[in-house]
């Protein structure tokens, strides 16, 4: 057939399926279009096209229509209506579980160092200036020092506000950093946890050292179990992307860096979400001077109670029920 | 071969073609899209002023949503493209040519930290380079690819001449070269064509403007017309 007969012939269609493309499908304007059934004429017309090599324009002009129908055809959906619920109440505990050992690896890589810093600062009283400049360690002292009023700063209702953003720009974004960082072999991940742990531990060394136990103990208590756990299973997440890259395993590299990152995201949006939880507390429960410190203590370990049962517990019934 | 597009079987069996787009067009892309989120940030920050310490915190809410998420979605809402990647007819699409889903959008954006290292986007660039389809790290890790969102085409619109058969030893990659030169005929001036139809004067046996005209009557033929 020659060209100019092939397109006279299905000229209607295409144009029938191109404004049906354009429009909303929905609007009753543009007639009702079985699209699998046109996408599959479509594919069928473009292959003959390229087959017979009728001119570049036409085939180009199918390979468009083709690919405008694809997008329509493919449209990734979610079929699970209550996908979200199943994934908080067993998915992400099941994917921080069945990674258990990177996470181990990860909570290693912050609380060691975390560790020592802490015992070092607390036995020497110049360790903190390797992290700090005396600027830093001053302003820290002077927000738990016990003689404050309020914690922090002067805070009222919009202050709080004003924290609680900066809570989610930054803790949120060393979060996010840290697991970026795990696609360079893993090393950014690691340096991210080493660094947070040094630093952290350094805080907490130097200000038991100098003994405002009274104030900073119930002020991090509380968002603390958020949020340290966020930053260490953001950190595993960073960890299992850059494993897939040293330790690919029976797949090429590109493979396996794409299964890593789906199961790695498996993680991250539940450690999103708890960072967000953690800003939340630290903005509005951490900073009330007006709560008793036994309160604050005693709902912040059972902050930490929590967040560990649900990463032990949550979701163990239902995968016996898939396996 | 080395060029740009790409190719993807899909499963009626037929290639679709794309065409990934390089570094150049990406960060300009970039650009532009840093421009429209500072100005929003920058109007932000003069209507939240009047809310003191507490507009702060609204302001910086909205920061880290823009910085982290301005990409996401644009690319899932509005069929892959950001206003920079609109303004220079890129779009962002699986690596099977699907339209780009949460997941993989959120990844590729999150890596985006990664593929900045260690500073204006180093890493991102080098990997972009090295690679065959032009992907930064994020890309790579998310499955995804940048392409030219083709522009709408004209079909077709040849010459107006009346056709005439090919002579007899006219093999059919020489029709191919006859059509996609009539093709251009809009892009070609008339001097340059006739240069072109001179090249097939053994065939033709004619010169300039009698030989353009006999080839396009030839074309005419080809494609299917009748006198």
């Amino acid at each position: 057939m020659r060209q100019r007969d092939f397109e006279n012939r299905h000229r209607d269609s295409w144009a029938q399926l191109e404004a049906w493309l354009k429009n909303d499908h929905h609007s009753a304007e543009v007639a009702a279009l079985d699209l699998p059934a046109a996408y599959r004429e479509l594919c069928q017309q473009l292959a003959v096209a390229k087959e017979r090599q009728y001119t570049n324009r036409l085939i180009d002009h199918l390979n468009q229509l083709v690919t405008a129908a694809h997008h329509r055809v493919y449209r990734q959906q979610t079929l699970r209506r209550k996908g979200w619920l199943h994934y908080l109440l067993a998915g992400f505990p099941q994917a921080v579980r069945a990674n258990g050992r990177v996470v181990a690896l990860a909570t290693a890589l912050f609380l060691l160092p975390a560790l020592v810093m802490g015992i070092g600062t607390y036995n020497n009283d110049a360790l903190i200036y390797a992290m700090m400049s005396p600027g830093d360690v001053l302003s820290l002292e002077s927000m738990y020092d016990p003689g404050n009023r309020v914690l922090g700063r002067e805070r009222g209702s919009d202050t709080d506000l004003a924290m609680f953003g900066f809570y989610i720009k930054n803790n949120i974004g060393i979060a996010f950093r840290t697991f970026a960082g795990g696609i360079l072999f893993g090393l950014g991940s690691i340096f991210f946890l080493l660094f947070n742990g040094l630093y952290l531990g350094a805080v907490f060394g130097h200000i038991t050292r100098v003994g405002f136990v009274s104030t900073f103990y119930p002020f991090v208590i509380g968002h603390g179990a958020f949020e340290l756990t966020a930053i260490v299973l953001a950190g595993a997440a960073g960890l299992l992307l850059g494993r897939s890259l040293v330790d690919p395993g029976q797949h090429r590299r590109s493979v396996a860096l794409r299964l890593a990152s789906v199961e790695a995201m498996k993680i991250m949006y539940g450690t999103f979400l708890m960072l967000v939880i953690a800003a939340f507390l630290e903005a509005f429960w951490s900073s009330s001077a007006a709560t008793p410190i036994a309160i604050k203590l005693g709902f912040g370990a059972l902050l930490w109670l929590l967040v560990f049962a649900y990463f032990a517990l949550a979701g163990r019934g239902e995968s016996r029920h898939a396996n | 071969m080395l060029d740009t597009t790409y190719n993807v079987e899909t499963p009626e069996g037929i290639d679709l073609r794309a065409r990934v787009a390089g570094p150049v067009p990406r960060i300009l892309a970039f650009a532009v899209d840093v421009f429209y989120r500072t100005l929003i940030l920058a109007a932000l920050g003069i209507g939240l002023a009047f809310a003191k310490t507490a507009g702060m915190g609204i302001w910086l809410v909205c920061s880290f949503l823009l910085e982290w998420f301005y990409p996401v979605f644009f690319e899932v809402l509005r069929g892959g493209q950001t206003p920079g990647k609109k303004a220079f007819g890129l779009m962002v699409v699986n690596d099977n040519l699907t339209p780009i889903s949460w997941g993989a959008s959120i990844v590729r954006n999150l890596l985006r930290f990664a593929d900045f290292l260690p500073f204006a986007y180093a890493t991102g660039i080098i990997a972009m380079t090295l690679g065959r389809n032009f992907q930064r790290l994020g890309d790579l890790a998310a499955g995804t690819l940048v392409v030219y969102r083709d522009t709408e085409k004209v079909p077709m619109a040849l010459p107006d001449a009346a056709p005439l058969p090919p002579p007899r030893d006219f093999k059919q990659q020489d029709q191919l070269a006859l059509i996609s030169l009539l093709e251009r005929h809009e892009d070609l001036s008339e001097a340059r064509q006739q240069e072109l139809a001179n090249l097939l004067e053994p065939i033709t046996a004619k010169r300039d403007s009698a030989a353009l005209e006999y080839l396009r009557s030839v074309g005419s033929w080809l494609l299917g017309g009748r006198g």
